[in-house]
């Protein structure tokens, strides 16, 4: 195992050049805490921001809720120094972008260290909105929420982020965070706009009208920037206010076009209740990419096999929706029995000529992303959690 | 893609031209031999705003997509000489002139049905915006010249067309013009004249464009990519104009490819091996020699 999180300089800050050069280790929380003051900031911001690092964010391309606009890592990487498989150290990209051949930095982000081992990296870094404005609208209905979401894209807004909670996550958050969620409601959806001011003034009516027109009891927009942190806060920590319900959870990620999300969440509660198991949606609902986070005790027999059971049922529905496996969490070990569930022989022997490009001899994380001809699609045993499987 | 799959087949040297409007870029010198051409699928199949993606035929020429796509209020990250295909543009790899607002080529494909050099059908990437499962075959393909697969049938990342916009220029210095905006589509700078894009709401725009007036620049028209070109950026001709970087940076040398080393360079060997190891896909052309 090779581990990168003392590597943890930033190297150089390029405000003209809107740059910096980090090393892997770096946390992403650390680096915008950096360049505050620059009027630049790095635009990936994982829930888990606080913990998480640039090289991890790399690693598995990482989402957030503002990459509804801005992207998801890979848009943010100009280049990254590798330690390839066999020892080499190549740069792939270049401050200016695009290098010269093919884009080997984009083939290297999300490569979850099967491709190579990132040293120092060289992210973008955005210029800071003049005007940000956050709202929250609530509904008694999750599908309101969801159709707001489809309609608010439809209406050629794009807004920065655009986030769902449910009511159990609302219940579970609201008396830690006090964001002012109001704790009746089947659903909150957060919306962030930012940009020049008279865009957002317009963006702003626009979504209340539209909020309204599919079921929105109140429209609230955050009136100072302490409003603003404590909705958002309320989004950032509820992967840990649930502890609270239940001690363990497993949580997945998958994506759905956003014009089925009303039908597909749907589906995930019914998945749930079928069998016995309480889930709780806090999801990008912008991008599509759901959430459904399965709260339950480890310690009550059989209750394993149901969650996992649930979680494959979540996946397959996404898949016949027209959506697919992951969104921003990756494949890794525990997905990849699912991976011919999107993915045709010749789609995988494909992702597979990328791989032995970056890795002839198979050392770098061998076990993962990619399902052995062996295991291809199919799962045999539900006993216990399938390796790597994060619960 | 049947069809497609068919004349591509599993043997003998084929290329994909598409509209051959930047044939030239990456040629390496050199008879390569006895070529079959072969044409990519033409057509829209489904435009979804509300999506925010489009679906079409790798052949079909960008101009066209561009208008049908417009009658939706959309717009796609491409643009390109007229007569440029969609699967061309993706193949050259160029962003488009407004990628301060519209994005980067490399974020425009979502998910690539291809024929691969042993003549099966394969996909790249999904259908959704937001995707990582398994690897990003979609961003290796952009910019491959289509060296690795044939590109038939693509998903594309489509954005809102917006409200009001304005091109302007002047010969106040491009660093005084972006400390005045904020994300503009494009600035470009041709040794003299600083022109830049704006665009948002009406009411943003228009005091973008007061700011700017106030600086000495006027509302001018959009700028033509002199013939012969392929891209904005090079050696620069009279009366060209030249795009700085991510229509963000603010170098006015001139904008070359950076060099590779050796070792990227094997990688890249081995990319080409992988998909292609009998160099049938578009022989003759090679990514590492094109120029900036």
């Amino acid at each position: 195992m090779v581990v990168t999180t003392r590597m943890d300089v930033i190297h150089e800050v390029d405000v003209e050049r809107r740059l910096a050069w980090v090393g892997p280790g770096v946390v992403n929380l650390d680096l915008s805490r950096h360049l505050e003051g620059t009027g630049l900031h790095f635009a990936p911001d994982p829930s888990s921001q606080q913990a998480c690092t640039i090289g991890g964010n790399v690693a598995n391309n990482s989402g957030g809720p503002h990459c509804l606009l801005y992207g998801v890592t890979t848009a943010h990487v100009l280049a990254v120094e590798v330690v390839l498989p066999d020892g080499e150290v190549v740069m792939l990209g270049a401050e200016e972008g695009r290098a010269s051949g093919y884009d080997l930095r984009g083939a290297f982000v999300g490569g979850e260290g099967t491709l190579g081992i990132a040293t120092r990296i060289c992210v973008r870094l955005t210029e800071d909105p003049p005007e940000v404005a956050t709202l929250l609208l609530d509904f008694d209905r999750v599908a309101g929420a969801a159709d707001t979401v489809s309609a608010v894209i439809a209406a050629g807004i794009v807004p920065a982020a655009l986030e769902i909670m449910d009511q159990r996550v609302i219940e579970a958050v609201e008396p830690f965070v006090h964001a002012g969620y109001p704790l009746d409601a089947a659903a909150v959806l957060i919306v962030e706009l930012d940009g020049l001011p008279a865009g957002v003034a317009a963006a702003i009516e626009q979504i209340e009208a539209i909020g309204a027109a599919h079921g929105a009891r109140t429209v609230r927009v955050a009136a100072d920037e302490d409003e603003r942190a404590r909705i958002w806060k309320g989004r950032k920590s509820a992967f840990g206010a649930i502890a609270v319900i239940k001690p363990d959870y497993y949580l997945n990620d998958t994506v759905i076009p956003r014009t089925r999300l009303a039908e597909v969440l749907a589906r995930v509660y019914e998945v749930t209740e079928e069998r016995d198991l309480i889930v709780m949606n806090v999801f990008h609902a912008g991008d599509g990419n759901l959430h459904p986070l399965i709260v339950f005790d480890a310690r009550e027999p059989g209750v394993m096999e149901r969650v996992l059971e649930a979680g494959e049922e979540i996946v397959r529905i996404s898949v016949e929706a027209g959506g697919v496996l992951s969104g921003e969490h990756g494949i890794g070990l525990e997905k990849k029995r699912f991976m011919s569930m999107q993915f045709s022989p010749a789609d995988l022997e494909a992702q597979d000529r990328l791989r032995r490009a970056f890795d002839v001899e198979g050392l770098a994380n061998p076990a993962k992303v990619l399902p052995s001809g062996a295991s291809c699609g199919h799962v045999t045993s539900l006993g216990r959690a399938p390796d790597g499987t994060w619960v | 893609m049947a069809a497609f799959r068919d004349e591509v087949g599993d043997a003998g040297m084929v290329c994909v031209r598409g509209g051959g409007t930047r044939w030239m870029v990456g040629a390496v010198p050199g008879d390569p031999g006895n070529i079959r051409h072969v044409s990519a699928p033409v057509g829209i199949e489904s435009i979804e705003p509300a999506e925010m993606t489009v679906v079409v035929g790798a052949g079909t020429a960008v101009a066209d997509l561009a208008s049908a796509l417009a009658e939706h209020g959309q717009e796609v990250a491409l643009d390109g000489p007229v007569g440029a295909t969609v699967g061309g543009t993706l193949m050259v790899g160029r962003d488009p002139l407004r990628r301060g607002r519209l994005g980067e080529i490399a974020d425009v494909l979502l998910q690539a049905d291809c024929v691969g050099a042993d003549g099966q059908v394969f996909t790249a990437g999904g259908p959704t915006v937001k995707n990582v499962t398994g690897f990003d075959l979609c961003r290796l393909l952009v910019g491959s010249l289509g060296t690795l697969a044939l590109v038939g049938r693509v998903i594309l990342r489509t954005r809102p067309v917006p409200e009001a916009w304005a091109w302007m220029a002047g010969e106040t210095p491009t660093r005084v013009v972006m400390d005045a905006l904020y994300r503009p589509a494009a600035v470009l700078w041709d040794g003299v004249r600083t022109t830049v894009r704006i665009e948002g709401s009406g009411a943003d725009v228009a005091d973008e464009i007061r700011r700017l007036e106030a600086l000495g620049l006027i509302v001018a028209d959009e700028p033509v990519l002199p013939a012969g070109w392929d891209r904005w950026s090079g050696t620069l001709p009279d009366g060209g104009v030249r795009a700085l970087g991510a229509g963000v940076v603010h170098r006015p040398g001139p904008v070359e490819a950076p060099e590779v080393s050796a070792g990227v360079r094997d990688l890249g060997a081995r990319m080409r091996g992988a998909f292609d190891p009998s160099r049938r896909l578009n022989p003759g052309r090679d990514p590492h020699h094109v120029k900036a």
